[in-house]
């Protein structure tokens, strides 16, 4: 009979001493795929979704503009703003933030810049339009409009 | 000599670990670099304004008002983006057979007019209706999906096959021109408003 005698005393415990060892590789995962966000955005920004998505394949040749109603709006007012980089700039001054951020790249490069139009859904068409005018001005022709994916469809 | 070797004790190793991971994990966000990209033409003052002769039978009108109303060659539209998409594909692949509709798709021209007061959000959804079209032929003719082609146009020169396909769904003329050239014209937009 004692062929058939359970073994009770089997161990049920997971070793944990690998998961030191674990925890730091996931660490180092997050750590080196972190990308800290630089500017805070101080304007709504609720993308637009849309099914012909395209991937921007330069991460490093693209520059950013936040159009929507200021956040603060007791300070700012409740007209859409354009955020460049930590500030709101007018329209007028497109060209120039245009031009600091061409002369950023390698010189090869500053023709490739890419222009990443971050609007909020609210956002008029008016000032978008202005803004594209701007561009086409400051010679930055390739622009992206964000968006997320639409699911339904 | 026994000597007592200095350890640091490591049970509270992972509890370091665990609240740098947290720590790591909250604060990443994931890089969405995604949308319409979309070429503007050069600048208004560069080109001198002659007056480009294109029939109206070329052009294929989309207009959207400030309250986010459409007008499609010229008729109030209330269907889906589905059937929009299916009439600018009629539009484009037309080669002449109905008079009204284009010559061809090298000419054939999908015109888009907002009104500044339009919201970006509609604006977007027919933007999209009218690169779906697009996409949607060369995807065909390239024989791939539509999600392949999307990639492949994003970075058409990755791979000799990536560019076979894109230059197979464009399609070449003899003279070097792109046989279906994405014509997608944005115009000024209206001050109307109201």
């Amino acid at each position: 009979m004692s062929k058939f005698k359970k073994k009770v005393n089997t161990k049920q415990e997971i070793p944990t001493s690998s998961m030191p060892d674990v925890v730091f590789m996931l660490l180092f995962f997050f750590m080196v795929t972190t990308k800290m966000r630089e500017t805070s955005i101080n304007v709504e920004q609720k993308m637009p979704q849309a099914t012909q998505l395209k991937k921007l394949v330069k991460k490093s040749l693209v520059s950013y503009l936040y159009i929507g109603t200021p956040k603060k709006i007791e300070e700012f007012g409740k007209e859409a703003k354009i955020q460049a980089n930590d500030v709101f700039i007018e329209t007028k001054n497109v060209i120039q933030w245009v031009n600091a951020e061409k002369s950023k790249q390698d010189e090869v490069d500053r023709d490739a810049l890419t222009i990443s139009l971050k609007v909020d859904v609210e956002a008029k068409r008016g000032l978008i339009a202005d803004v594209e005018t701007e561009l086409r001005k400051a010679n930055a022709r390739k622009i992206l409009y964000s968006a997320n994916q639409k699911l339904d469809l | 000599m026994a000597r007592s070797t200095p350890e640091i004790p490591n049970a509270s190793m992972a509890d370091i670990a665990f609240l740098l991971l947290t720590f790591f994990l909250m604060t990443t966000t994931v890089a969405s670099d995604k949308g319409l990209l979309l070429f503007l033409p050069p600048p208004p003052e560069a080109q001198p304004p002659e007056d480009v002769e294109v029939q109206e039978r070329n052009l294929f009108k989309i207009q959207i008002n400030s309250s986010d109303k459409l007008l499609v060659e010229g008729d109030p539209w209330f269907s889906t983006n589905r059937e929009l998409i299916d009439k600018i594909k009629i539009f484009i692949l037309n080669n002449g057979q109905d008079p009204l509709s284009s010559d061809n798709p090298g000419k054939a021209i999908v015109s888009l007019k907002a009104d500044r007061g339009t919201t970006h959000k509609m604006f977007i959804d027919v933007l999209d209706a009218c690169q779906a079209a697009y996409h949607e032929i060369y995807a065909e003719r390239a024989g791939v999906s539509v999600v392949q082609w999307r990639e492949i146009s994003s970075d058409p020169n990755a791979s000799p096959e990536a560019r076979e396909a894109y230059d197979k769904g464009r399609g070449i003329n003899p003279d070097g021109s792109v046989e279906i050239p994405m014509a997608l014209s944005i115009a000024e937009p209206t001050k109307v408003g109201g």
